[in-house]
Order: C-alpha cells, then structure tokens, then sequence
C-alpha cells in the first residue's frame, strides 16, 4: 500500500480529528532484526568492549555496612600493589562543578561521587583503584580493607517511620479519591480486604553499567550504555561544569536496560572522575555485586485492598493502600495505586501512599515502575472477590469493564480489552476452569490451577526529535539519538523511516545511539517507538514535503502543477494522485534541482489536546497454568497465554518478543526474584546471580502471546502505544491466582515460594 | 613475572607471555586480545555470558585460568562460523537461527548463549536424542541467563539449527 503524503497540516488541528497514518510497506512486516548480525557474531560492540589506547582499569570498592562513615582505607597497600596507578578516594577526588546531591533536572538523583566519607547504603562506592590491569585494579580494590564508622540501619518496611510523600512515580499525588469508599464498602454484599508484599528487586540487566571514558581538554568522550542520552549529558554537564555539547557519548547497543539506565548513576561518573584525575582514558565496569545499590531497585511495597462488590458482582469501591520505601536521602516513591485508577469501573476509587526511608540506595524506575507491583495486589484481590461473589474471575472481570476511565471518566482513546479476554480465554481453554481450587490434577499427581489477570500500561508521548534526508542516489536516512536495549529500535525505527520516506527498508540507513544525533528523548515508559517513531515519521514527511515542492514548482517535471496536496510516495518515485502514471524518481528531482540531498527535521510531542479529552492505555489478558506438587509445594508454571491489544504494531515479530520477555519479568516476579537484606548489617545477602533468582530457561513454560489488532486514531499519527512493560502487569496476578486455584491457599507474600505452601 | 602460554584461539595461534597469573581466560580474551564478542555478565560461573569452547566443550570463560589452560585450543563466537570451515561472512546454523527465531532481544547474553548451544549440539552425538527434545534442550541451556526473556527463541532456534544440521548430514 501506498504512503499517502499527508497535507501541509493546518495550523489548528481539530482537537479530536484521527491523525493516523494508512501502514506503508515495512510498518507491520515482522522483519528480522537488522542489527542481528552483528549481535550473533559477537561484533556489536557494547560500551566495555571498547579499548582506547593508554587506557587504565578502574574498579570499584564498595561499603560493606548501609549507615555510617569510612574510617579508614589502605591506600598505601593498594596503591604499592604492581599496576596500580592511583586510587581515588575521598581525599583527592577531583571536585566538581555541582554538588552531586544537588539535583533539579528531570530524572536526576542524587549520587555518591567520594565527596565525603559517608555511607548512605551498602554497595555505595567508596574509592575507586586505577591500574595498568583489570587484575591490578581488583587486587587493589580488595587491599583497601576499609574500617567504618557504623551506625544501625534500616531496611525492611516495618524498621521505619511512615510518610506521605509530596509525589509518587513522575508527579502524580499521592492520595486520590473520588466517591465515597466508606460508604461503597457499607453497601457492598460481598467484601475483602487482603495486604500484599512485593519483594525489593534489582533490575540486573545482563551488561552490567559501564564507562570508557576519555578526555581531550574539557571535551568528554564517553562509551556507556544509556537510555537517555540528552539526559545524560546534561547530567554530566552539570557535574563536571562544562558544555553538554562537549559531551560526546557513543551508545549504540544496550545490554539490555529496564529502566535502569534511564539515569546516570555513580559508577559511570567516577569512571570519567578517574579518567581526569589520572590523565588517561579510564574503563569502569561495575561487579555484578555492585549492582545491588548504586544503580537503582524497584522498592519492595506493602499493599492493602479493600474491595466490595453488590450481589451481580459489580464493584462498588476499591480502596488501594500502598506502603514503600525511598531511600534515606532522595525521592522515588513506587506508584502502585495508579493501576486501580484505570482498570475497573467503580462509583468509589481511592488511591493512598505512604513511604518509609531506607539505608538503601534510592528506587528507580524498574520495568513497569508502579504497574508491575500495583498490579500484582489489584489482579490478586479482584480474583480474591470474584472468589467472595462466586463468580468466575474473568466474568468478573467482564462485568466490571471500565468503559470510561475510572478515575478520570475520560472515553479510552481505544479499548480492544474485551477482545484481549476472549482470545485468551480462548486459546487457553478457560471455559472448562472449575471454579472450586484444588479440583484440577494432572497424570502425575500434580495438582494444576489456572488463573488470570488484567494487563494494562498506559500509552505515554514524550518528546523527540529525527532528521530525514533523502540522497540523490535514491536512498535515504533517518538519524536521531534514539535507544536500542533490546527491543529493536534499529529495526523498527528503520521502518517507519521507510514508509515515511516511500522506500523500502533496506534502502534506508538508521543513525541512532550517539548524542551528537538529533535529542530522541529517552527509551521509558513504553514510549520510545510512539514517540521518537512519531519524530521519524514527522522529519520523514517533511522531506518529502519538501521533496515534493521541488517536483511540482518546476515546470520540467511529470509532476509540476499536481500541487504538494496532488502526490504520493511510493517506492522511490513520487506519483501523480490524479493520475498514477506521471511519475518521477527522487533521484531525478533531485539531480534536476542541482541537489546532492535534501533533509528535514521532525519532532514529536504529547497531544494536548487529545490528551486532556481521552485516557490512553495498551491492555490485554494473562492466563497463566501452574503445577505444584502436593507434598513439596514446587511450582512450575506449565503454560502462559496473553493476549494483548496496544494500537498499530510496527514489527509482530519484535512485539511478540517483547510480550514474552514482559510475561517472563511476571514469572520471575510471581516466583523468584527477592533481594534479602540482612536486618543487623543492612546488606543485600544475595548479590548474585546464583542466589539472586532470575528464571533460567528452564523456568519458562510454553508460552503464546496474541497480537490483537487495535485501530488507534488518537494516541499519536503511527497509532502505537508501546508494548516493553505491559507484559509483566497480569501475569504477575495471573500466577498467584492460579497458585490458589491450584491449592486453595492465597499467597499475599511475593514472590509465592514452596515454603509458603506447605 | 612471565608466564609463557600458547592458545590456539579461532584456529591461530598464539604464544602470549602473561605477566600476571590471575588473567582469567575471559579478560584475556576481551581486555588483551580485543576478542569482545565473549561477554562478562557476571565473573562468577553464574550467567553463561563468557561461554566459550575449551577443546570443543562449553566452558565459562571467567572460571577458567589462562595458565591453566597452556596448548588448549578455544574457539569464541568470533571465530564459529570459520572454525566450522564457512568462509568469513557466512554465519553458522546456529546463528542464523537465532536471528530467524528472535532469540535475543539486547544480544548481550547471545554469544554465550550461541556457543553453549553449539556446545550441547556437539555433546548430542554422544547422546542422541539430546538435541530434539525441547525440555533437554531447555534443562542443558539452563546455565546461560538471559535477562530479556527470549528463552522460547532460544530453545526455538536450537532445536531448528539441530533439524537442518541432520537433514544435511552435518555437525555443528
């Protein structure tokens, strides 16, 4: 199918008027990475895979208490040691332009750069070795043997005194309430009331963070993973009192990120401190132990529930209860209640949070920061009323459908939720679900159970920016500073660019993760593709545009006189609408007008408009089987179906990849992951990956994801909402409901672990 | 200190003097030989990242001492392919079904896992039905972590590579 070039866009759009784009060639294929060749044969080159010449090893030595003051370091032993080169403590660290505890920018936190020799939590870096080895550096590191100061610490939600933070999550209040939740819960026929634990979890990206860092004057040449490059420069900027644009940070494959990348944290800024300080290119790669602390957690949270429901099972009030933690010297606050805003329709909503402070490092933003954990308790209660009403948990479900959004009452911008519950339900054969727990066995004895829940994310816009150019030989490309952690923004991004452009994809070169490119915002909230997709395909539009103008004003043209309204792009060529066979090649335009290339530039930002009038979310169903043995209480997850509906898909194949790796983050949050600290020290007990659990391969159970087709017209022009976090919201419930179904027993402790079933 | 080690890595040979015993085989590899493609996720034998094959059998790199290992011969995820007699450029059965099945999103811990599933082929002709049924498949791929979640592509793209390669009479 054609692109057809959209109209020079009048000035005032209707508010509400679809502004969706018809899907060229390339939007929708389920292309093969094309970055996949580089990443199978090892030649993707990740930040610590660099090398300069005369570059030094820097490794960390991290406190081993979580409350205190460094006493003493052996700088002596290590600096003796062969190799090493400097250590860098608090005595003579290089000084920096801003305090790093004086934040202010969006996304900044506070961090811990060896101003000062306190400690704020365990794994906080309290010198940095500098040596001609990575051996040296790490035998340096040990030599330290640090003396402290230590005060007690707290680290659990009950050491602690509560709060009510100013904010939650980005700016949202912490306590909401339209109704009368008092007076729904008076009225309701059926009712509970159940408190849920989520457990603190580490994001633990595979590549752990990582820093080349090199100077030349006051200009900064940096390697280091990012999720926002913008963000990142001008962090370092700040710190370190010079230009953002004499910061150039290369980061073009992501070892993957979930969020923790998204900011700059301490290893990466003592990385470039080492490099100024020593004069050489500095290499600082965090121990996988050191990602327990310095670089964000999702906070563990504490959630109670009340719900009521009258005798047909219509809810008639959620009241969402969350208790989190922050750490003792910054702000993040994990918004759970924010999912009941938008899922089920009630007369009485209220949202509360409260917060204690930590010796721990602060929370961040984690894979599905609030969703994940708040949809955890809300799919867990909804199923545990269900259970109260005796009804089926996905009729339930269905009859409380928000056709509005609850707490807001704005239409949805599209829904396609119901059709997400009846292709699941489907392909899972929940129609045969008794609803008594513990009926289902297997031949071997194990007692079975299926459970569902909700999947909901909201469908944010950010702000970006693209560059399009078209070449005279016919080819384009498509450059921006955008992210790729895994999710396959050099694929898809290609794509839109293609379609844009009226070329096809291999025709198109892609320039993302680099700063020098133009600002892509950041990869979060889902919304990279929606949005810096959207920036592409505006810059691309413009080219054309432009291209256009070239063709029609020039009276040696097939196509003078058609007008920039009367031409589409296709394939290389743009063709007469009135009469398709007066076509030109771009090339030809080009050549003709004296033209080695033409760009333009694009952006993308929220509709404000569209915004204040519809509530924009992707949605879909998890149905999750467990098997549990009667005697051991093991428990596998055998199967998982999730049919999900987040507007226009621009590669099935990516997309579907993304839901599994959701579905997978729901498993390992149902079933494994569990930082523990130690209550008299305050440290992280499992900082590994052998006893911090992560699910293997193993651990994975048949798994389908159903794309279901979502038409869009609000959201943005390419009708995308984003699909990276969805994926863990219901399933995560869906587990722990089918771990009652399968044993009569509700686990309101995450994550469900045999013990608790025997 | 000088330690003389000779390792046949990717089918070339290399007399190294190492001045240090502590240099694991993984950080010889991609801090004194720019062999980058072999990762290190975690330096304690937990994630599978820094997979390599030490005399045809899967190892984790950072487990092992270069010293330890004087005249092994090791081949990488740079030199698969080549080891396997293909001509540079071309890739392996198993790489190529990896990106067929999408079996990495980041890629970070796919060198590791592309040679640890080489390695479980090859172990499979001694064990025959190894490498056609997906829960075997799944339990011995079990020591490679992928934090993305692209097991299913995994275990997908090896049963795949493992049907093409007996279809054509062929060893991985």
């Amino acid at each position: 199918m054609p692109d057809t070039i959209p109209t020079a866009l009048p000035a005032a759009l209707p508010a509400l008027a679809p502004g969706h784009v018809r899907h060229g060639s390339s939007i929708g294929q389920p292309l093969t990475r094309r970055d996949g060749a580089l990443k199978v044969t090892g030649a993707a080159r990740f930040a610590a895979d660099n090398h300069p010449p005369g570059m030094l090893h820097a490794v960390m030595a991290v406190a081993s208490i979580a409350h205190g003051r460094v006493q003493s370091l052996d700088i002596a032993a290590a600096r003796a040691h062969p190799g090493v080169v400097e250590v860098m403590t608090s005595s003579n660290a290089p000084k920096l332009a801003r305090h790093p505890d004086q934040t202010g920018q969006p996304f900044t936190y506070k961090l811990d750069l060896l101003q000062d020799d306190r400690v704020r939590y365990a794994n906080q870096p309290i010198a940095v070795v500098i040596a001609e080895t990575l051996e040296a550096a790490t035998e340096g590191a040990l030599l330290l043997r640090p003396t402290y100061a230590a005060e007690p610490s707290s680290t659990s939600l009950d050491q602690a005194e509560r709060f009510v933070p100013d904010t939650v999550g980005v700016g949202s209040p912490p306590n909401e309430t339209s109704g009368d939740v008092a007076a729904g819960l008076a009225d309701a026929d059926s009712r509970i009331e159940a408190t849920y634990d989520t457990a603190p979890q580490y994001h633990n990206a595979m590549e752990p963070h990582a820093v080349v860092a090199r100077w030349d004057g006051d200009r900064l040449f940096l390697d280091t993973p990012s999720q926002g490059l913008s963000m990142a420069q001008a962090r370092i900027a700040g710190l370190f009192g010079i230009d953002a644009a004499d910061i150039h940070i290369e980061s073009p494959f992501l070892g993957g990120g979930f969020g923790s990348k998204g900011a700059v944290w301490a290893p990466q800024v003592l990385g470039i401190m080492a490099a100024r300080l020593v004069g050489r290119p500095v290499k600082l790669v965090t121990r996988r132990e050191q990602m327990f602390g310095p670089v964000g957690h999702r906070a563990p949270t504490r959630q109670t529930l009340r719900l009521g429901a009258d005798r047909d099972g219509h809810l008639t009030a959620v009241d969402h209860h969350t208790l989190t933690a922050s750490s003792t010297f910054d702000d993040f606050f994990e918004p759970s209640g924010r999912v009941s805003h938008t899922l089920y329709e009630t007369p009485n909503l209220r949202t509360t949070h409260e917060a204690v402070r930590l010796d721990t490092g602060t929370p961040f933003f984690m894979r599905a920061p609030g969703e994940a954990s708040g949809s955890a308790a809300l799919e867990s209660a909804v199923d545990e009323l269900a259970e109260a009403c005796g009804m089926d948990p996905l009729a339930f479900r269905i009859a409380n459908y928000a056709e509005q959004e609850p707490k807001s009452g704005k239409p949805f911008t599209s829904k396609k939720l119901r059709d997400c519950y009846a292709r699941g339900a489907e392909r899972f054969g929940w129609a045969s679900r008794p609803l008594q727990p513990r009926t289902l066995r297997d031949e071997a004895g194990l007692l079975v159970g299926w459970g569902m829940g909700t999947a909901s994310f909201p469908a944010l816009m950010m702000q970006a920016t693209a560059r399009a150019t078209l070449h005279a030989d016919g080819t384009g490309l498509i450059e921006l500073g955008a992210h790729d952690m895994g999710q396959g923004a050099w694929t898809a991004f290609a794509q839109i660019g293609a379609d844009g452009l009226g070329l096809d994809a291999a025709a198109v070169e892609l320039r993302i993760g680099n700063s020098a490119l133009p600002n892509a915002g950041m990869a979060g909230g889902s919304a990279h593709t929606a949005t810096a997709g959207s920036a592409i395909h505006d810059a691309a539009t413009a080219a054309i545009r432009a291209l256009a103008d070239l063709a029609t004003g020039d009276e040696r043209s097939a196509l003078f006189g058609a007008g920039n309204q009367g031409v589409v792009a296709r394939d290389g060529r743009l063709h007469r609408k009135d009469d398709e066979q007066r076509s030109e090649r771009y090339a030809d335009i080009l050549a003709r007008a004296g033209r080695a290339s033409l760009s333009a530039d694009g952006k993308a930002a929220p509709n404000a408009a569209n915004q204040a009038q519809y509530a924009a979310h992707a949605h879909g169903a998890v149905f999750a089987e467990v098997k549990i043995h009667p005697t051991l209480g093991q428990i596998r997850v055998t199967r998982l179906v999730g049919a999900f509906a987040a507007g226009a898909i621009i590669n099935p194949r990516l997309v579907t990849s993304q839901y599994y790796g959701g579905m997978i983050w729901g498993v390992s949050f149902a079933l494994h992951e569990h930082a523990l600290h130690d209550p008299r020290t305050g440290r992280v007990m499992n900082a590994n990956f052998a006893e911090y659990r992560v699910p293997v391969n193993a651990d994975i159970p048949d798994m389908e994801a159903i794309l279901v087709e979502e038409d869009d017209p609000y959201v943005n022009a390419l009708g995308v909402k984003g699909v990276g976090e969805i994926g863990i919201t219901g399933t995560v419930g869906a587990i722990a409901n089918a771990v009652w179904h399968a044993t009569g027993i509700r686990v309101r402790r995450l994550p469900i672990t045999l013990e608790r079933l025997l | 200190m000088s330690i003389p080690v000779a390792l046949t890595i990717n089918g070339r040979r290399h007399a190294l003097v190492l001045d240090d015993p502590r240099v694991t085989l993984l950080d010889l590899l991609r801090e004194r030989l720019d062999l980058t493609g072999t990762k290190k996720g975690c330096d304690r034998g937990q994630c599978g990242a820094c997979t390599v094959l030490l005399d045809g059998r899967r190892v984790n790199a950072c487990l092992a001492l270069a010293v330890s290992h004087d005249g092994a011969d090791i081949v990488t995820i740079e030199g698969l392919a080549e080891s396997c007699g293909l001509e540079p450029g071309q890739l392996h059965p198993v790489q190529s079904a990896f990106i067929d099945h999408d079996a990495f999103q980041c890629g970070f811990c796919t060198p590791g896992q592309i040679m640890s599933a080489v390695g479980l082929l090859r172990e499979a002709r001694s064990d025959p039905n190894l490498d056609d049924d997906p829960e075997r498949v799944r339990e011995l791929m079990s020591g490679n972590l992928c934090r993305c979640g692209a097991y299913l592509g995994i275990t997908e793209a090896i049963l795949d590579a493992s049907a093409r390669l007996r279809d054509a009479g062929a060893e991985a």
